[in-house]
């Protein structure tokens, strides 16, 4: 059983590997083709290096996922809160209900009708072009405000509601409480929802796809275009650094993550044990 | 206790939550340097009384008044009192000093003085070395330190306690119920104090104040309360209790399961109907012959220092506490003195409580009382 | 344990607001615009044609239809048994696994899409390989099996990763106490931790079908063209302002069904507990 299930995980994960080990190992064929193999060589970096396209796009695409991670992380927070000193429960539901519409929706609904919004809106207001910087921000932000709010929200559900009330006692104002108490306590919450936002936006290219225009290219967008008719090889280089990137940031993020994560089991497991004597 | 002033009257507190009520009138005078406990099931509103003295809650009618000023709308920064929460609440992104120190940094108290009054703390409460631990990596018990010292460092004139050692465990609680009188008897602080264990409620406090559903059923001392309890409802929650029908015939003359017995109680109506408490280690088995009433035992358990013995007397069923061993099925006579017969006027506990017919639920049978629909009879005292 | 209210201030409360203005501009209209241009021609005027002339699609929507369905059965199939061998694995083994398994999730569809294309190309690696070997060369690309291989490829981890977080969860004494009752491992496996997991195969099966159904990316680049999906259609609407009636049309049934299977899926895993096998 033991050696039946390593066999079958390896199985599986060589299927999702293979091809983007194929991808990596091709952008290093100078050939510049599939068929064959000649010789490793940087070749197709060199020539990636220079696109100046690419370089604005992947300018586009930082710019992107930093303002609108930001931007979604400042709204979702806010909103997480006030989710939580909300009383009435059917606003706090119907709230969430639209909050989580972009997820449950599939990404080219959720394009196509911000680029209905988008056009309509602009020819009802008499503007020249909709789509572009703007829109992508408004687009981004937009499907990134929910994951903030899911992992914020579990924070606040989380605390102790002593803790608020404990930092009062001892003499905090209640909004000295909030940022000597809860705001370190939802911290990782924000953290996770920032990370969360920032990746997913680098990512997207369904809703990009329709909310762009032509001068305002992410990398997802390049990419796309450039592969629309042949395969080009500095496209395999470009793909190549992409997944490295995120190999690093994932490892970041575990490394950081377990350190975080080994204290939390600590408290869980301590309060675990008193609740059970 | 010399109970010289008043530090907190609370006058005519109401409190409900959702239209269901939670306390009903509540009047209370809690004395400076005093150790107060409100004891009673859950649900009896001994914690809303607490959070109402810290400022958590603000009473829908009457007065909390602080060393005679009204304090009704002082929010709980404001207040000279401070809190130990149930599961503590100590701060989890700082660490053991950081959390005693939390209150003093609030009062911009310089770097200096922090550190001595923090390291003063630690020694009270026996964590000396323990500064710059994470508050998750301590026991149970320490936590309860740390969040003790935390409250007591900013010199609070009162100390609130919400049932503070429901956690722990039965050793360590015991200890902690030792330390803590300690530490009230060192500081001369107020504690006030809020459990659902009677134990502990006897062990510590100067003065117990019985709760249940949302009204106050006696205030007394520890020995008065048990002594004296004053409807079937204290009688039963405060130890162990046989609680009987009776008549009170005349003043130091009681009738119950069929026999006159002399007591020591007096001043009810002539032939009112009451409530009989007679504590379990106050009834001694004796010979048939000798017996005022005769019996046959039920049950017997061996309880270490003493057996428990189940006697069935008229179809009552009684728990009797005696060192001498009684065989089961045995038919016994039981004498009862004179002063271990405690007469209680009737309340809308009587007759619901006080029987082991079903005695091994005991728990049930609080539950039970719980269950009651608020009754017409008042009964303060 | 009950929250004190009196200390709210104004502006706690109000710290939602900023989040739902913005749902309410940019989730809420959007989809109304959706709605609007639906049921509307190009005029403005309000008509069924759009929502009649979806006759039309019928084949392309079963063909969507009966795509994702056997690219998610297929997911489930090989997904399961994955999730339940990494959730067996030792701690530490479990989060290399688990970060093995998140590392395609990061990798936008689209270059993955496009290294599968790498691997299954008609002069890609796996027919050089076959040439090589002596056997014919075979078309992949172009063929439903390649998109539904494709739709399988990018949206395996999503069918994994719920499966194996509630498999991780699951308390090891339920499968202790069935194993005390009698139950063999395979009884075990079927009558408790099968019923118990069904949760995250019903957030699996939801997060495989929703973006299968709704591609047009793995269609268009591992479909060679030949197959039409939903999504393929709707953006090709999209393409030319003459034509957005009818694909705010399509959309708006793709959610309305999509919609509807979630919420009856959810409906399922609410009552998961009466699942017996």
């Amino acid at each position: 059983m033991k050696v039946f299930s390593k066999i079958y995980m390896g199985l599986v994960f060589a299927l999702l590997y293979a091809p983007i080990l194929v991808l990596v190992i091709y952008s290093f064929n100078e050939a510049g083709e599939l068929g064959s193999f000649s010789r490793v060589s940087l070749y197709w970096y060199r020539q990636l290096f220079r696109d100046a396209k690419a370089f604005e796009s992947l300018k586009n695409s930082l710019f992107l996922a930093v303002t609108s991670s930001v931007l979604a992380t400042v709204i979702g927070t806010f909103a997480a809160l006030g989710l939580d000193r909300m009383r009435r429960r059917y606003i706090r539901n119907a709230i969430m209900s639209v909050t989580n519409i972009p997820m449950m929706n599939p990404d080219i609904v959720t394009g196509v009708s911000m680029m209905l919004f988008f056009v309509a809106s602009a020819s009802i207001l008499g503007l020249a072009s909709p789509l572009g910087r703007t829109s992508m921000i408004i687009a981004h932000t937009t499907f990134n405000i929910p994951y903030v709010i899911l992992s914020v929200r579990p924070r606040f559900l989380q605390m102790d509601r002593n803790l608020t009330e404990a930092a009062l006692d001892l003499g905090c104002t209640p909004s000295r409480a909030f940022f000597k108490v809860e705001l370190p306590f939802i911290t990782p919450g924000i953290i996770s929802g920032l990370i969360m936002g920032f990746t997913l936006s680098l990512d997207d290219f369904v809703i990009s796809h329709f909310v762009s225009s032509p001068d305002f290219q992410t990398l997802p967008l390049y990419i796309y275009n450039q592969t629309a008719h042949q395969v080009k090889f500095s496209m395999y280089a470009l793909c190549t650094l992409i997944i490295l990137s995120i190999l690093i940031l994932l490892l970041i993020i575990n490394f950081a993550g377990t350190f975080g994560e080994t204290n939390n089991n600590k408290i869980l497991k301590l309060k675990r044990k008193e609740s059970r004597s | 206790m010399k109970k010289e002033s008043v530090l907190i009257r609370l006058r005519g507190i109401s409190k409900s939550f959702d239209g269901e009520t939670v306390l009903d009138n509540i009047d209370l005078d809690i004395h400076d340097k005093e150790f107060i406990t409100l004891l009673g099931p859950s649900g009896c509103g001994k914690t809303t009384t607490l959070r109402i003295i810290g400022g958590f809650e603000t009473p829908d009618s009457g007065e909390v008044f602080f060393e005679g000023k009204l304090i009704n709308d002082l929010p709980p920064y404001r207040r000279q009192v401070n809190t130990v929460f149930q599961r503590y609440a100590l701060f989890p992104h700082l660490n053991v000093f950081e959390n005693i120190a939390f209150g003093l940094r609030i009062k911009k108290l310089c770097e200096e003085e922090i550190r001595t009054r923090v390291k003063e703390m630690l020694a009270l409460v026996n964590l000396r070395g323990f500064e710059k631990r994470h508050v998750s990596t301590l026991s149970g018990g320490q936590q309860q330190r740390v969040a003790i010292a935390r409250a007591l460092v900013n010199n609070p004139k009162v100390l609130l306690l919400d049932e503070p050692l429901a956690a722990l465990d039965l050793k360590l609680r015991k200890d902690m119920q030792n330390e803590l009188k300690n530490i009230q008897q060192k500081t001369h602080i107020t504690f006030i104090y809020v459990t659902h264990d009677q134990e502990e409620a006897l062990t510590m406090s100067d003065t117990v104040v019985v709760m249940s559903e949302g009204r106050i059923q006696q205030i007394g001392s520890p020995v008065d309360i048990y002594n004296e309890p004053v409807n079937a409802f204290v009688a039963d929650f405060i130890g162990e209790s046989n609680i009987l029908d009776g008549v009170m015939l005349e003043d130091y003359k009681t009738k119950f399961s069929g026999q006159v017995f002399s007591c020591l109680d007096y001043g009810f109506e002539k032939n009112e109907p009451v409530d009989i408490v007679i504590r379990p280690e106050d009834v001694d088995v004796v010979p048939v012959e000798r017996g005022m009433l005769t019996g046959k035992v039920i049950n017997v358990t061996f309880k270490g220092v003493h057996y428990e013995v189940i006697v069935e007397i008229d179809g009552f069923k009684w728990m009797i506490q005696t060192t001498d061993y009684v065989a089961p099925e045995a038919t016994v006579g039981i004498y009862i003195e004179p002063d271990a017969i405690h007469v209680m006027k009737k309340s809308q506990y009587s007759g619901k409580i006080g029987d082991y017919s079903s005695y091994s639920e005991e728990l049930e049978h609080l539950s039970d009382v719980n269950e009651i629909p608020p009754a017409e009879v008042r009964y303060e005292e | 344990m009950r929250s004190s209210v009196r200390h709210r201030s104004l502006l706690e409360r109000a710290a939602a607001a900023p989040h739902v203005v913005w749902a309410i501009l940019f989730i809420v209209a959007p989809l109304l615009f959706v709605i609007y241009f639906a049921m509307t021609d190009a005029e403005g005027n309000i008509t069924l044609k759009n929502l009649a002339s979806l006759a039309d699609y019928s084949n392309i929507f079963l063909l969507s239809v009966s795509f994702a369905f056997i690219a998610t059965l297929i997911c489930l199939l090989l997904g399961y048994p994955l999730a339940y061998f990494m959730s067996r694995a030792s701690k530490p083994a479990r989060r290399a696994l688990l970060l093995l398994l998140m590392l395609p999730m990061w990798i936008s569809l689209l270059i993955r899409t496009y290294s599968l294309m790498a691997l299954l190309d008609n002069g890609g690696l796996l027919n050089t390989l076959l040439v090589s070997l002596g056997f014919e060369r075979i078309k992949i690309i172009g063929t439903g099996g390649a998109v539904i291989l494709g739709m399988i490829y990018d949206f395996l981890p999503y069918m994994v990763l719920p499966i194996f977080t509630v498999l991780t969860k699951l308390d090891p004494r339920y499968i202790e106490a069935a194993a005390d009752l009698g139950c063999n491992g395979l009884q075990v496996l079927g009558r408790v931790i099968l019923p118990l997991s069904l949760p995250g195969v019903i957030s699996g099966i939801t997060m495989v079908f929703v973006p299968s159904i709704s591609t047009f990316y793995i269609s268009q680049k591992l479909g060679g063209g030949a197959f039409e999906l939903i999504g393929d259609t709707i953006e090709r609407q999209f393409q030319h302002p003459s034509t957005y009636h009818t694909g705010a049309a399509i959309s708006l049934v793709m959610m309305i069904l999509i919609i509807i299977s979630v919420a009856i899926m959810n409906r399922f895993s609410d009552n998961g507990g009466g699942f017996v096998v």
